[in-house]
């Protein structure tokens, strides 16, 4: 342990703490912009410089190792002097246009500013041009980056894919796509993870409100049934962009907000998870009846950001992923047949939305065979924090709202459902799936909890499925991910089902999330969904009834031919990466 | 007022000459990884504010050409520009004035003609192919990549044997280096902008003064592949070294009886004394690396027979023939080269050169290497001739001075001519031609010229060549192997070309060069061995590097190394070169300004953790 002083304050922090954390354990908080804590150390901002006795220097507090003896003062004249000029330089070459900027009231900028009370910047101010193609389902804007390295930084280390990277030199220096390559011909695999680590707008999704907001939106048209999906991990977390505690702001009550937008049908994709896990469960027992047939192990297919890695890294493996399409698309495609069936609808006059805790949603909507006879499935991808955006704009108070039940027949969802929203739960819905089928009866819903894992983090579980040992590995992050498949690929690890998330802590942690500055959340919105979980009549997606009604009346059975028609698509012949679709 | 005044500085003058002088220093100081257009455009703006304004083409000219840079590294010329920058730079150098417009004219082209890429860069494609990822300028040079500051670092935090560890995971020659390596390290050391680069091989010495003895890491499980080295000099032995870590069984071949090549029978005990070498060999050898000494390969064994015994060749056989200079009488008795002294010095034969006139061609380190070994073996009056200047001498300043400390006298701008004998057939005297200095050579160093003054004569019995070392590889030719005025070819990785196995690396394949580099062909055919026998060993080292302390870094002085008073060395060959005492490497491990942690080098994690 390492003893000193933080504003006359006694510290006793472990060896090798920063002063920045180690003020922290005083509750002293020293304004940071570049910090990223574990992944962006690097000072480059200077908002964090402190005063160390005996030095004249000032020291970068996030990079500074709180030594024997030191004594630090965060908050003299000369400190707060150095940081308003520092952030006054910053804004002298940042864009500022918090008025219609998507992050205007959450931006880390913003706050500095205000918080140092800078009231005007006293600089010439000289923004770098904006050059993006706005067709794009990520959109940065250079005019308002402030080079705080912070995505050159996640996607290095977090994701492993190090798309961005620090261009030009001197004065010059800026972030670009590696290699100066426009996005739409590079590895990315839309995560996200850039832009909700982002201390600015200068990396955000496309935003694809404007169809709803506008004039001749399908929510009041009259010829148009207007349909809404929520993605598991969209209810932990929209009310945080509203100011609401995930107490307040439950499902019910998102029900109830999107009724009052003026969606026809509000439903949910936990119906469609419980469908996945009836497909893709079933295609597990399949491949594992016929092993020699198929290439091991098999992965999970619902997330498209880990689907656009697997084809950028190992094209090779792509055989590998399951099947069947992710819950948003599957969803898609039964609203425009069988749920259209069922209206007596032209599918083309159906409008699906789905709002999901995504980036690369936006993108996979838009992928070949993702809708047939010239209409989408989706018509519409909406991250949580549009939703938000919408919420507002419709003017609705959601903590005053009743709670409302979702609609049917494709509103249920069972407690297995819910947790695709955090890693680990797709395994675990999938295991007590097949452990129903194998064995004929249902296990302890609780049975494999063993594989709630932690962002980044990869667990393995081995199950017994009718006298056979199953080896299940569940990972996120992509640089897990990355360590993982090679690990797979040298012999060094042997699994027979690995579900991959490619956002830290699965879709709780998604790049379409809430942002929230300095917090990584995604451990406490995967709380609310396993309290969803506890809390579910339903424990089991094969006991969802509306899904048992879809086998019924539709499909037949799980891997049917329509359902396979429908369902499921071939990884090794749909499209190939980049695939990038612009708006 | 009166009629005359004396010059005096003002305060503003004063001022402005420190401002050049550390300018002149930051310049050179120069991190890697800066914009060669940026660096050019800044160049000219600085020669604009000594432009009189008096000429067109200066005023102007100079000018328009900072515009245009300024324009190409905003991303907003065409590729008609570098041709319009070339015009006015033309004309500016063939019509300004004076020196302040013609030179930076001719800068200007020089970056034209150099730069091609990098204009080409920005303008195609509006971005810099500068480097960012070499950040710390030491280990950016170092040819080998050791973690400099880290093992600073630990050096300071009084870990020595940390420090030594650290360094062998790229080099496993800490001992060698510490005192004889040439330290390219220091040149661009960023401290160099505060005051002067920081005293890095010092530093490894006060680390192998106090380190003790540090074992080896373990080796990795066999592989069960053979490699054979062939030569036991820096450059074998690091690859040796670096293959038995990964688990690979490593014959060395040695031509002479003792390992360590050049750093044996190249350098002077007086630099690097047997004993101390020893330290690194027997660390290297403890990893079980198998040697076979007095084996010449083309006599003893063939490189055919290597290829067949063995899953992979590392050639290393250095460059051990000496170089005569190919003037009249030089086959008189008393003519020989400098790696025959050498060489003979490094088995321990002494010649006794008591009462003799020793004249050296060249000004070499090798040079000094041998004028300062004659003044040991007892020669009477020791000349070392050199047909340029001593500031053109390629050898290090302190090893010129350390000579003429001794007693040795250097006797510039003469270029031998020929021998004379005496009716014995022994040298009698050494003829030379006296030289004026004249225009830059290809290389860029002013050449020597004719005087037209008449020969001279230097009486004298020992003429030794130092004038460079040929490479013996006409074993390895008649073998088929691609060979090029003695030089093995070799890729950067090493390889050589149509010999699927045979890797070739050090002074034999380069030509003579520093220890350092040859270390450096050594660790890179060992990685790319190992991936050519299918293997991707990490060589990596637990050592946990001090994070920096929080503190100013006000300027202070460099600690050089002190020596042994000249007298008492030139008697003996004993190491001359003194260690840093505590408190003086105390205080040079803190002028480090961790460039590892610190500016750039902190994005990447400063230094690379393996290889």
């Amino acid at each position: 342990m390492v003893n000193g002083f933080i504003n006359g304050i006694s510290v006793c922090v472990p060896e090798g703490t920063t002063v920045l954390e180690a003020a922290k354990t005083v509750g002293v908080r020293i304004p940071t912009l570049c910090y990223l804590k574990d992944i962006n150390e690097i000072g480059a901002c200077r908002v964090c410089v402190v005063e160390i006795k005996g030095a004249e220097k000032l020291f970068a507090a996030c990079d500074t190792v709180f030594a024997e003896g030191m004594e630090v003062f965060t908050h003299t004249p000369k400190a707060i002097a150095a940081r308003r000029e520092n952030v006054a330089m910053i804004l002298s070459e940042h864009k500022t246009a918090c008025t219609t900027c998507v992050r205007g009231g959450n931006c880390t900028l913003q706050s500095l500013a205000n918080e140092l009370n800078i009231t005007s910047v006293g600089l010439p101010v000289t923004p770098a041009e904006k050059d993006w193609d706005d067709g794009l389902p990520l959109i940065r804007d250079a005019s308002k980056c402030v080079r705080c390295m912070r995505c050159v930084s996640v996607c290095e280390k977090v994701q492993g894919l190090g798309v961005w990277e620090v261009t030009g030199t001197g004065a010059r220096t800026a972030i670009g796509v590696r290699g100066g390559k426009s996005l739409s011909d590079i590895n990315c695999a839309l995560c996200g993870q850039c832009v909700t680590h982002c201390p600015t707008g200068a990396l955000t999704a496309r935003d694809d409100t404007a169809k709803l907001l506008g004039r001749l939106s399908p929510l009041s048209d009259p010829d148009v049934v207007t349909v809404v999906q929520i993605a598991p991990a969209v209810r932990a977390a929209f009310g945080e962009d509203l100011g609401l505690s995930p107490e307040l702001a439950t499902e019910k009550r998102l029900a109830a907000a999107l009724r009052r937008i003026g969606f026809d049908y509000v439903f949910d994709t936990n119906f469609s998870a419980d469908l996945t896990i009836m497909e893709e469960g079933s295609e597990l027992l399949e491949r594992l009846a016929d092993r020699e047939k198929y290439a091991w192990p098999m992965f999970t297919s619902c997330c498209p950001g880990w689907v656009r890695f697997l084809k950028s890294e190992y094209p090779d493996m792509a055989a590998n992923l399951s099947t069947a399409k992710s819950p948003q698309q599957m969803f898609g495609a039964v609203t425009k047949t069988y749920f259209a069936g069922k209206l007596g609808k032209d599918p083309a006059k159906i409008f699906s939305v789905s709002v999901m805790p995504c980036l690369a949603k936006k993108n996979e909507r838009a992928l070949p065979g993702m809708g047939r006879d010239g209409y989408s499935d989706v018509d519409e991808v909406l991250t949580t924090r549009e939703l938000a955006r919408l919420i507002k704009a419709f003017g609705i108070d959601v903590a005053s709202l009743p709670e409302e039940e979702f609609d049917s027949p494709l509103g249920s969802g069972s407690g297995a459902a819910v947790i695709f929203g955090s890693t680990g739960g797709v395994t675990e819905a999938a295991l007590r799936t097949c452990y129903a089928i194998v064995n004929g009866k249902n296990p302890d819903p609780d049975a494999f909890r063993a594989v709630r894992a932690k962002a980044n983090e990869r667990l393995e579980a081995e199950v017994e499925l009718a006298g056979t040992k199953i080896r299940a590995a569940v990972v996120s992050g992509l640089a897990a991910t990355g360590k993982l498949i090679e690990d797979v690929r040298a012999g060094r690890a042997e699994y027979d089902f690995v579900e991959v998330m490619a956002c830290p802590g699965g879709c709780a942690g998604g790049g379409g999330q809430p942002i929230r500055e300095g917090e990584e959340p995604a451990a406490d919105r995967a709380k609310v969904l396993y309290r969803y979980d506890g809390a579910n009549a339903v424990r089991f997606s094969h006991e969802n009834p509306d899904v048992q009604a879809l086998y019924a009346e539709y499909f037949g059975k799980p891997l049917s031919e329509k359902a396979h028609h429908l369902l499921h698509s071939d990884h090794t012949a749909d499209w190939k990466m980049p695939g990038i679709m612009k708006k | 007022m009166s009629r005359l005044n004396l010059m005096t500085d003002s305060a503003a003058e004063q001022t402005s000459d420190g401002l050049r002088r550390d300018l002149a220093r930051r310049l050179i100081s120069a991190p890697p990884g800066t914009c060669q257009i940026d660096l050019t455009a800044g160049y000219v703006r600085l020669c604009l504010s000594q432009t009189c304004g008096k000429c067109t083409p200066c005023r102007i000219g100079l000018n328009k050409i900072y515009q245009l840079l300024e324009l190409i590294l905003d991303g907003k010329a065409d590729a008609s520009v570098p041709a319009k920058i070339r015009e006015l730079a033309e004309t500016a150098a063939s019509t300004a004035d004076c020196a302040i417009g013609t030179e930076t004219a001719k800068a200007v082209l020089r970056s034209l003609d150099c730069f091609v890429d990098e204009y080409r860069a920005h303008i195609e494609s509006g971005r810099c192919p500068a480097a960012h990822g070499a950040a710390v300028p030491c280990v950016a040079k170092c040819p080998a990549h050791v973690d400099i500051p880290g093992y600073i670092a630990l050096v300071r935090a009084g870990r020595y044997a940390d420090a030594v560890r650290l360094i062998r995971k790229d080099n496993p020659f800490p001992v060698a280096c510490a005192l004889i390596c040439e330290h390219p390290c220091e040149e661009h050391c960023r401290r160099g902008i505060v005051d002067d680069a920081v005293n890095i091989r010092g530093l490894k010495r006060s680390a192998i003064e106090k380190c003790g003895t540090v074992p080896a890491p373990a080796c990795a499980e066999p592989t069960g592949k053979k490699i054979a080295v062939v030569g036991g000099g820096p450059s074998g032995l690091t690859a040796a070294y670096y293959l038995r870590l990964m688990g690979h069984d490593v014959t060395v071949y040695e031509k002479r009886g003792q390992l360590g090549g050049m750093l044996i029978y190249g350098i002077p005990e007086y630099r690097l004394p047997a004993a101390t070498l020893k330290r690194d060999i027997d660390c290297i050898l403890s990893t079980g690396v198998k040697v076979v000494t007095n084996a010449n390969v083309g006599e003893t064994v063939t490189v055919d027979a290597l290829r067949r015994d063995y899953d992979a060749v590392y050639l290393s056989h250095g460059a051990h023939s000496g170089k005569l200079a190919g003037i009249e009488g030089e086959d008189a008795e008393g003519v020989l080269s400098a790696v025959e002294l050498l060489g003979a010095i490094g088995d321990g034969i002494r010649p006794d050169f008591t009462g003799r006139t020793v004249c050296v061609i060249g000004g070499g380190n090798v040079a000094m290497d041998v004028t300062r070994s004659s003044v040991r073996l007892g020669a009477k009056k020791v000349m070392t001739v050199y047909r340029r200047r001593v500031s053109d001498m390629t050898a290090l300043p302190e090893e010129i001075e350390g000579a003429i400390a001794e007693g040795a006298e250097m006797c510039e701008l003469l270029a031998p001519s020929r021998i004379e004998k005496d009716e014995n057939g022994r040298v009698a005297a050494l003829w030379v031609s006296p030289k004026i200095i004249g225009k830059p050579d290809r290389s860029g160093r002013p050449a020597p010229a004719d005087s037209g003054l008449e020969d001279i004569r230097i009486p004298c019995d020992t003429v030794i060549m130092a004038i460079g070392q040929g490479i013996d590889s006409a074993h390895f030719e008649q073998a088929g192997m691609p060979v090029k005025r003695g030089a093995v070819c070799a890729g950067s990785d090493c390889a050589v070309p149509g010999f699927p196995g045979v890797f070739a690396g050090g002074d034999c394949s380069t030509g003579p060069a520093t220890v350092i580099r040859a270390i450096a062909a050594g660790k890179t055919a060992a990685a790319n061995i190992d991936a050519y026998l299918g293997f991707c060993h990490k060589i990596a080292v637990d050592v946990e590097v001090p994070a920096p302390t929080a503190e100013d870094k006000p300027v202070c002085g460099r600690v050089n190394m002190g020596e042994r008073s000249a007298a008492e060395r030139a008697g003996d060959f004993c190491l001359m070169e003194k260690p840093m005492s505590d408190k003086e490497t105390a205080q040079e491990a803190g002028r480090c300004l961790r460039c590892d942690r610190f500016g750039y080098g902190c994005i990447g994690g400063g230094s690379d953790r393996e290889w």
